[in-house]
C-alpha cells in the first residue's frame, strides 16, 4: 500500500520571541505532517502557539529553527519575494476579524488577490463572480464590508481566499467573531469546499465541538508543544 | 502588481483620505509656487534687462573715435611701449570703410547739437539728436503718440514729452504741426576767397581751405510725442528733446565742436566725425569687429564686459531666489513625509492584509511611492499655475505702480516652458524622495505584526 503524499511537513519547528532579556518560545519543536485534501484543526487554548504555527505554515512568518516543507520546498529558506509568491499562488487565508478592506466594495476586496497575481483583467470579473456565488454573496458584490453582517463578511473573506484557487486554505479562528449559527455555516462551507475542490484546509480554533464536527483530524497544542494528534471518524 | 492596478489602488487610497491628501498636495503646490514665482521673477527681470539692454544698443555696438581726437571712454593712456599707429581721420571715407567690415550692420555718427526752436511765436533753446533708422526697432518709441519717421530723410521731428509740455499744455495736439529750427551751418570756404587769405594771414601759416558758420532755418513737421527717453548713454542713441532722422540731421551740416579741431589740423575740407557708432549683428561679434577697427587705426570702446558681469549678477540672483523657493518646497516635502508616515500607522493593518494576500515588499513600496508621486505631480501642476498667477499679480501690481509714476508697464515675471516642466519634475522627485522612507518602512512591515494591529 503506497504511503500517502505528505503535502505539508513541519519538522521540529520552533518560534521564539524576545521580550527584553526574556525569550518566549511560542512554538516548541513541533513536528506535524498534513496530507493533501486533509481538513486539520489546530486546537488549543489562548497562547498555545496554534496561530503562530499556522502563520509559519502560511508563509507569513519564519521559524526560528526547524523546517516547514510544502511540496518539498522549505519555506524557511525562501526569499521574501518567493514567500510572497507562495502566499499569492498556493495559499488562501481567512482571519478571525475578516480583514476585508473597509474602503473597498466586496467585489473589489475579492478582486485584490487577482490584481496582486497579475491575472488578466478580462478573466477577473468571472472569477470574482464565481467565488462570490460559491459563498452565496453574488447579490452583495457592490456592498462595502460595513454594509454586511459578520457572517457575510466572513463569507466574503472566504470568497477572497478562494478566488486564486489555492491548494491550501488557512483559517485562523474563522468563527471567533461569529455567533454559533453563523459559525457553523462558515465551517459547513469550508467542508463543502474541501469536498468539492479537494482543498487542504488547516484551521485554528479553540472550539473543540466545532473541530470535532467538521475537521478530519485534530492536533492539540499546549504551551507551544504538540500534545496530541488524532484522526476523526 | 501591474502598473495600472497600482495606479488604481493609489488613486483609490488618495481619494479615500481626500482632505488630508489635498492639504498635503496643497503644501507641495505652495512650495512649488514659491519656487516658480521666485525663479520666474528672476527669469523675467533677466529677460527684461537683456531686452532693454540689447535694444538700447549698448552691447551690440562699438564706439569708434579717431586716435587723434582723444582717448575714448574706458581707454587707457597709451604707454611708451605702445607702437605708434598712424592716426586717421574719422571722416566719410572711414565711415564707408567701417560699414564694409564683416558682421557690421550699421555705422552712424552722433549728430547732436543745441539749437533754437520756434513754435507758435515762442522761442526755446534745446538739444537735437539725429536717430539712425535702427532706432525704430529699439522699443524706445513703443506707445508714443503719433508715428515714427515716415522715411530716413523725412523733414520730421519727434518731441520728447517734457519739451512738448514747454511748447503747449496739450502735447498730443502738437502732432501734425510745424516747428522751425534755427541752427549754425558749417560751410567750407573755397581757396580763392578773400576770407581764406584773411584767415591765412591771421593764422600765420599756409593752411589751405577754411570753414564758415552760417545761420540757417529748417521747418520740420512734428509727427510724434514720446514719453520715454531713448537715452542709452554711450554707444546708444543718447538723450535729447527733439529727434530727427539721422540723414536729415546730417544734411543740415550743423557746426559740431570737432569742426574747429578739423580746421586747425588742416582737414576742414572734408567733414569729420567726433565719433561713430558701429552696430554689429550680435554681441558675440563685438570683439572681432573691435579688433578689425583697431587695425584700421581707430580707437574703440564697447560694453561687452558689462554683459558678462550682468550674467554673473543674474546667475547669483537666480541662485538665491531658487534657494528661497526650495526652502518652501523642503517644508512641503516634510508635509509629504508626515502624511505618508501617518498613513502607514493608519494603514498598518491594510499593509498586513495586502502582504497576507501575496503582495511583495516591492508592491507595497510602489503603492506608497505612487501615492507620493501623484501628490508631487498634482502639487507640481497646481504649484506652477499658482506660481504663474503670483508672477502675473506681481507684474500687474508693478505696472499699476509704474503707470502712477508715468512710466510704461513692464513684464517682470516670465515662466518659460523649461521652468514649468522642471518645477513639475522637481516636485515629483522631491515627493518621491520624501516618500522613500515611509515606503521602505511600509514594505518592511512584518505581516503578522501588521495584522495584529488594531
Amino acid at each position: 500500500m503506497p504511503t500517502p503524499m505528505m503535502f505539508i511537513q513541519a519538522e521540529s519547528v520552533s518560534r521564539e520571541y524576545r521580550l527584553g532579556e526574556t525569550v518566549i518560545r511560542a512554538v516548541d519543536a513541533v513536528s506535524l505532517n498534513v496530507e493533501k485534501g486533509e481538513f486539520l484543526a489546530l486546537l488549543g487554548s489562548s497562547g498555545s502557539g496554534k496561530s503562530t504555527l499556522l502563520s509559519m505554515m502560511a508563509g507569513l512568518d519564519r521559524p526560528t529553527s526547524g523546517a516547514i516543507r510544502v511540496r518539498e520546498r522549505n519555506l524557511a529558506e525562501l526569499e521574501a519575494d518567493e514567500l510572497a509568491r507562495y502566499r499569492r499562488e498556493t495559499v488562501g487565508m481567512v482571519f478571525q476579524s475578516f480583514n476585508l478592506l473597509p474602503r473597498m466594495t466586496l467585489e473589489e476586496n475579492v478582486e485584490l488577490p487577482l490584481r496582486l497575481a497579475e491575472v488578466d483583467r478580462h478573466d477577473r470579473a468571472s472569477r470574482v463572480g464565481e467565488a462570490l456565488e460559491r459563498v452565496g454573496l453574488g447579490a452583495r458584490r457592490r456592498h462595502r464590508p460595513s454594509e454586511l453582517s459578520g457572517g457575510e463578511q466572513q463569507r466574503g473573506a472566504l470568497a477572497r481566499a478562494l478566488v486564486n484557487r489555492p491548494a491550501i486554505l488557512f483559517a485562523d479562528e474563522p468563527t471567533g467573531n461569529l455567533d454559533s449559527v453563523n459559525g457553523e455555516q462558515i465551517l459547513l462551507l469550508l467542508r463543502e469546499i474541501q469536498d468539492s475542490l479537494g482543498m487542504t484546509i488547516i484551521m485554528v480554533t479553540h472550539e473543540r465541538p466545532l473541530a470535532k464536527k467538521f475537521a478530519n483530524r485534530i492536533a492539540l497544542l499546549s504551551d507551544g508543544k504538540l500534545v496530541s494528534d488524532g484522526v476523526q471518524r | 502588481m501591474k502598473t495600472r492596478d497600482l495606479g488604481e489602488l493609489a488613486a483609490r487610497n488618495l481619494r479615500e483620505a481626500v482632505l488630508r491628501n489635498s492639504l498635503t498636495t496643497l503644501g507641495v503646490a505652495v512650495g512649488v509656487a514659491s519656487l516658480v514665482a521666485m525663479l520666474s521673477l528672476g527669469v523675467g527681470l533677466q529677460t527684461l534687462a537683456s531686452q532693454r539692454l540689447t535694444r538700447s544698443g549698448l552691447f551690440d555696438a562699438v564706439f569708434v573715435t579717431s586716435q587723434r581726437n582723444f582717448r575714448g571712454p574706458g581707454q587707457r593712456r597709451p604707454t611708451d611701449s605702445t607702437p605708434k599707429q598712424e592716426s586717421r581721420a574719422l571722416d566719410e571715407d572711414a565711415r564707408q570703410q567701417l560699414s564694409k567690415l564683416s558682421n557690421v550692420t550699421e555705422v552712424y555718427p552722433q549728430i547732436r547739437f543745441i539749437t533754437d526752436v520756434r513754435y507758435a511765436g515762442k522761442s526755446e533753446t534745446t538739444s537735437v539728436l539725429g536717430l539712425p533708422d535702427s532706432s525704430r526697432s529699439s522699443g524706445a518709441f513703443e506707445g508714443m503718440t503719433g508715428a515714427y519717421f515716415s522715411s530716413p530723410t523725412a523733414n520730421e521731428a519727434i518731441l520728447q514729452i517734457e519739451f512738448a509740455k514747454v511748447l503747449t499744455d496739450q502735447p498730443p495736439s502738437l502732432v501734425g504741426k510745424d516747428l522751425t529750427l534755427r541752427y549754425a551751418e558749417r560751410a567750407a570756404l573755397s581757396k580763392d576767397t578773400d576770407d581764406e587769405a584773411l584767415l591765412d594771414s591771421m593764422m600765420g601759416s599756409g593752411t589751405p581751405g577754411g570753414i564758415s558758420i552760417v545761420p540757417r532755418e529748417k521747418t520740420l513737421r512734428i509727427i510724434g510725442v514720446t514719453e520715454s527717453d531713448p537715452s542709452a548713454g554711450i554707444g546708444g542713441f543718447g538723450g535729447a528733446r527733439i529727434y530727427l532722422p539721422l540723414k536729415t540731421a546730417e544734411q543740415l551740416h550743423v557746426a559740431q565742436p570737432d569742426d574747429l579741431q578739423a580746421f586747425l589740423s588742416g582737414n576742414s575740407a572734408k567733414p569729420s566725425y567726433m565719433a561713430l557708432t558701429v552696430r554689429v549683428h550680435s554681441p558675440k561679434d563685438v570683439l572681432q569687429v573691435e579688433a578689425s577697427i583697431k587695425q584700421l587705426g581707430f580707437a574703440t570702446f564697447s560694453l561687452l564686459d558689462a554683459t558678462k558681469s550682468l550674467r554673473l549678477v543674474f546667475t547669483v540672483f537666480d541662485l538665491f531666489l531658487g534657494l528661497f523657493g526650495s526652502l518652501a518646497l523642503t517644508v512641503a516635502s516634510l508635509g509629504i513625509i508626515n502624511t505618508l508616515v501617518m498613513a502607514i500607522l493608519e494603514r498598518r493593518r491594510e499593509i498586513g492584509i495586502l502582504k497576507a494576500l501575496g503582495a511583495t515588499d516591492r508592491d507595497v513600496r510602489s503603492l506608497f511611492f505612487a501615492e507620493a508621486g501623484a501628490m508631487g505631480l498634482f502639487g507640481g501642476f497646481f504649484g506652477v499655475a499658482l506660481g504663474w498667477l503670483i508672477g502675473q499679480a506681481l507684474t500687474w501690481g508693478t505696472t499699476i505702480y509704474l503707470h502712477k509714476q508715468n512710466l510704461p508697464g513692464v513684464k517682470i515675471s516670465y515662466v518659460p516652458w523649461w521652468l514649468a516642466l522642471g518645477a513639475i519634475a522637481f516636485a515629483i522627485i522631491v515627493s518621491l524622495v520624501a516618500g522613500l522612507y515611509p515606503a521602505s518602512r511600509a514594505a518592511r512591515l512584518n505581516p503578522v505584526e501588521a495584522l495584529r494591529y488594531e
